[in-house]
């Protein structure tokens, strides 16, 4: 107990000695810093040592010395920046533009260690969560309270029990509410598993924990030290209970978002599809292929940028919309006016050619670019996830949702409320009409054409940022396009916007009980008898437009 | 399965007899040894084999320059079997009788290598296999030099249980044969060493998976029962960068579950941004981080070949590396070609490996590799942080496995590829 009460003080001896240290007397403060130098001699020779189990003790002797850099100290050697020179055991910081400081005092190296041969100090997993705990304890200190917050976080999760002092010095002082509640969570789920805490004030801590209601709570419930009190068990099974009820139903919002976001990834893959097949009737198999391009047409747009433009790096994305619209347009409509426009009317011909000229695409795209996976880099603002309800959705996933809507909307408005618009559905109503009403039939069936490879490029930009970008790409998104397409209602964008959500949402919701393997075998099953029952789709066309 | 295999190759070898007008003529054959080179050019596994392709072509290109085998130029003979399985069996059949190449260096995927099998028996030649696999095999014309299950899968396991202590596994892998051997034989492990039912999950995906977020949100699940967690990944191929992309976003850090794979190297991670992945564990027997001189050298050689600084090396490439001296090396011996004569000279061959030690090809047709862990970094490279003492010998039948734990390969004294330690009998399982 003595060295627990120790460590808290020569932990928060260096900057302020605060209302905790008030109540153990000044005396104490400093008795204990000039200790500390040693202790910080002793904590950083521990980095020398080559071994992991050194360094890990060498960090719990660095957080319980506190040197002023401690925080860099340990940023240092969890990103691979900690190095040491092996003869004189100095220990040097390592910073991101290449110069070299003393660990020791945080001075600029001489020239002279810096010459030398420097070993980095190892790090594996274990180091890297001693690391996060001790930086958490440096962290609570820190001035903005966001960062305060997100220690007690880090403390919530490892529930470190020497972190139990500064969590409460913390408490103390702590004048942020969010902070605050962080930190009372944090406090608790130590509590919760320390066997020598008072009965009253465990079962209050389980109660604190469970409120928290996510997957680290129901954790920390679940591996409380054998041999608690009975009293302490029971509140703790109370607050397991509680947090599952609340878990299936966040499990069942859960899948249907995961749905959602599935169906919004097939609905931009099918909806070129929905243009090229559903409104002009060419079996094209070459789609994915668009797809694909569309994707590499992301990854030289962004490596362009980066050379040429490095300040637009962030919106590199965005700019890439166009850009692959009008790469994979431009090849949609190459692809029509030299191969398709011969064979419309001959289905099995249409077929078997876009079959070709997709092996041919994907072929040249391997001999152009290799062929390994390219890396198109995700945006920061695209990066992480957020919580809500405690269902974690990621960013790049919701943004993918979004996206795929306005997709729909776009295109939407261009075939209902476009000149251009109005003689695709001409054409492909009526072509013989169309043609007398001095419709130039093959013009727009290329732009036509044109138009949904165009979309199946932009459909690539997404499809960057969670698959890889490899020729193969496209071949994934073929049959699942055609499957939304062909149970959406053939001709109906409507159709294809349902029959991918439906599609995507009944997967996410069988594939938990089923597993993704089977889930996606009942689910074509069902696909396959659907359109027994209904060979037109969900939304079938009516009218004249049907028999031609 | 074999049957048909063998009907399709039959028919690929009257077809290759039609085409050639058998037999082919020996002629002007004799101041070259032809070497094959199958793997995938095209196709779904293109993007791992091509690879393997180009480093058969510098390994032969660099034995050429110093003055070939046996007094002969080397001269590969690079077919494409595009990802194709049974047009695997056929090129195999046209590089053994029309180009009557003496070796065969190829294949990637266990359904690829068991199509080309009744092959290399039929017609007697022989193959190098260069990529870690399930095991449960051991053939008179094939040399496997990659890792069996005890080379790779057990010794990560065993780690993970030691350092990171541990305790509840999910087994995770794509749907075919490889994950499913291994994961049988990691299961058996596993409960062997007193791991209960409840704390194992085994999940399968197909090829090329490429929507993770339920599969990893149950992971998150399992792993918060408690106890520390670890997922074992023998996800295949493309499926993976969607696997860690979607691992990242949803915040598994390596310290909170660390996941080890078995299939995923350098190559793979070329096309991922390895930030969010630092910490998350391979196990292979080779790294190109590892630092000998023998694989300095290697390396540069590797981006002098393929004029590229920047290209990675990884483990089937250190496997064709071995397999393809220690082939030389048993044809200086046998003083020729011959299959015969060369598969009896190749057991007891040593070749130095990338990593400081000396393989050697066993009786069982496998070889002796050390078993490296390495942790991903954030350039993309793997920071080692375990290594074997010693090398450990590969075992083509598991110990873990009801079906082979009696089973024994030989083809040294007991000139059997499966005999039965208790019957004392040759045959039985996979003969």
């Amino acid at each position: 107990m003595t060295g627990q009460t120790m460590r808290s003080i020569r932990f928060f001896g260096g900057g302020r000695c605060g209302a905790l240290l008030l109540l153990l007397g000044l005396a104490l403060c400093a008795l204990a810093a000039p200790a500390r130098a040693d202790a910080l001699d002793d904590a950083l020779a521990g980095f020398t040592a080559d071994k992991y189990d050194d360094t890990e003790k060498a960090i719990a002797a660095l957080v319980a010395a506190a040197p002023p850099n401690g925080a860099e100290i340990l940023a240092a050697l969890g990103s691979g920046r900690l190095a040491y020179e092996p003869e004189s055991r100095t220990v040097l910081v390592r910073h991101a533009d290449g110069k070299l400081s003393l660990a020791r005092t945080g001075e600029p190296a001489s020239a002279e260690i810096a010459g030398k041969p420097l070993k980095t100090v190892r790090v594996n997993n274990r180091i890297r969560r001693a690391v996060e705990a001790g930086s958490g304890a440096f962290a609570l200190r820190a001035p903005d309270p966001a960062k305060r917050a997100a220690a007690a976080r880090a403390v919530f999760r490892s529930r470190e029990a020497a972190a139990l002092p500064a969590i409460e010095a913390a408490l103390a002082a702590e004048t942020d509410a969010g902070a605050r509640a962080a930190l009372e969570q944090a406090r608790a789920a130590i509590i919760v598993s320390k066997p020598d805490a008072p009965e009253a004030e465990r079962i209050a801590a389980v109660d604190a924990v469970a409120a928290a209601g996510d997957q680290d709570a129901l954790a920390i419930l679940n591996s409380l030290p054998a041999g608690s009190p009975q009293a302490v068990n029971d509140a703790a099974a109370a607050g397991i209970a509680k947090i599952e009820r609340w878990r299936s139903i966040a499990n069942l919002i859960q899948n249907l978002v995961y749905g959602v976001s599935l169906g919004s990834v097939l609905l931009l893959a099918a909806i070129g599809l929905a243009i090229t097949f559903g409104v002009m009737g060419v079996i094209n198999m070459a789609h994915g292929e668009m797809v694909m391009i569309g994707a590499y047409a992301t990854f030289l747009t962004q490596n362009l940028i980066r050379a040429h433009a490095p300040a637009l790096d962030g919106a590199s994305l965005l700019i890439a919309i166009p850009v692959a619209f009008l790469v994979a347009g431009a090849v949609g409509v190459a692809i029509e006016r030299t191969v398709i426009r011969f064979l419309y009317g001959r289905p099995l011909e249409t077929l078997l050619a876009t079959w070709g000229v997709s092996l041919i695409l994907q072929q040249a795209v391997r001999t152009l670019f290799g062929p390994s996976n390219r890396e198109v880099q995700t945006p920061d603002w695209l990066q992480g996830s957020i919580e809500i309800l405690g269902v974690s959705l990621t960013l790049n996933r919701i943004a993918i949702v979004l996206f795929a809507l306005l997709v729909f909307a776009g295109l939407q408005l261009l075939l209902r409320r476009t000149s251009l618009g109005l003689q695709v559905r001409a054409v492909t109503q009526n072509r013989r009409m169309a043609g007398s009403m001095g419709i130039r039939t093959a013009r727009i069936d290329a732009l036509t054409f044109g138009l949904g490879s165009g979309v199946a490029g932009v459909a690539g930009v997404a499809l960057s940022q969670i698959d890889n970008v490899s020729p193969n790409l496209g071949q994934g998104y073929i049959i699942d396009s055609f499957l939304v397409v062909v149970f959406g209602g053939v001709g109906n964008l409507w159709g294809t916007l349902v029959g991918a959500l439906s599609i995507g949402v009944a997967n996410k919701l069988l594939e938990p009980w089923a597993g993704a393997v089977l889930g996606k075998i009942v689910l074509l099953v069902a696909i396959i008898l659907f359109i027994q029952k209904k060979p037109r789709g969900l939304f079938a066309l009516k009218g004249r437009a049907v028999e031609a | 399965m074999r049957t048909f295999l063998g009907g399709l190759a039959a028919a690929g070898a009257m077809a290759a007899a039609l085409l050639t007008g058998a037999p082919a003529p020996a002629a002007a054959a004799d101041d070259t040894i032809k070497v094959g080179i199958l793997h995938s050019l095209s196709g779904t596994m293109a993007i791992s084999e091509t690879t393997l392709k180009d480093a058969m072509l510098m390994l032969i290109d660099e034995q050429n320059k110093k003055g070939g085998v046996l007094g002969k130029k080397l001269e590969p003979v690079v077919v494409d079997p595009a990802s194709n399985w049974p047009l695997f069996a056929e090129k195999a059949r046209e590089l053994i009788t029309k180009d009557k190449v003496a070796v065969v260096f190829g294949c990637w995927t266990s359904v690829s290598r068991k199509s080309v099998l009744p092959v290399f028996k039929e017609l007697n030649s022989i193959l190098f296999y260069p990529v870690q696999y399930e095991g449960e095999e051991s053939e008179r014309n094939v040399f496997y030099t990659g890792a069996a299950p005890n080379q790779q899968a057990i010794p990560a396991v065993d780690y993970l249980m030691k350092e990171e202590e541990v305790q509840r596994w999910v087994l995770a892998g794509t749907d075919y044969v490889y994950p499913r051997t291994t994961n049988k034989i990691l299961e058996a492990y596993l409960k062997a060493k007193g791991v209960k039912d409840e704390d194992i999950m085994i999940n399968y995906t197909p090829f090329g998976h490429s929507d993770w977020q339920t599969i990893v949100s149950d992971i998150k699940k399992f792993g918060s029962a408690g106890k520390k967690t670890a997922v074992v990944s023998t996800i295949n191929g493309d499926a993976n960068v969607p696997f860690y992309k979607e691992l990242g976003n949803q915040g598994v850090k390596a310290t909170d579950i660390p996941v080890v794979a078995f299939s995923v190297g350098e190559e793979e991670l070329a096309g991922i941004d390895t930030a969010p992945l630092v910490g998350h564990l391979a196990a292979w027997n080779y790294f190109e981080s590892v630092e000998t001189p023998e694989n300095k050298a290697f390396i540069d050689q590797w981006r002098a070949f393929t004029r590229n600084p920047k290209r990675v090396t990884n483990d089937p490439m250190e496997a064709h590396y071995i397999g393809f001296n220690m082939w030389v090396k048993a044809v200086e011996k046998a003083g020729t070609t011959d299959p015969d004569k060369v598969i009896d000279a190749l057991p007891g061959t040593e070749q130095a490996n990338l990593t400081g030690g000396v393989s050697k090809m066993l009786p069982n047709h496998h070889i002796t590799k050390p078993v490296l862990i390495g942790e991903i970094r954030d350039d993309g490279q793997f920071d080692v942080v375990s290594k074997t003492d010693e090398l450990v010998a590969g075992d083509a039948w598991s110990d873990f496995l009801p079906g082979s734990k009696d089973l024994e390969a030989d083809w040294v004294d007991l000139k059997c590829g499966n005999y039965n330690a208790k019957t004392k009998k040759c045959g039985g399982q996979g003969s």
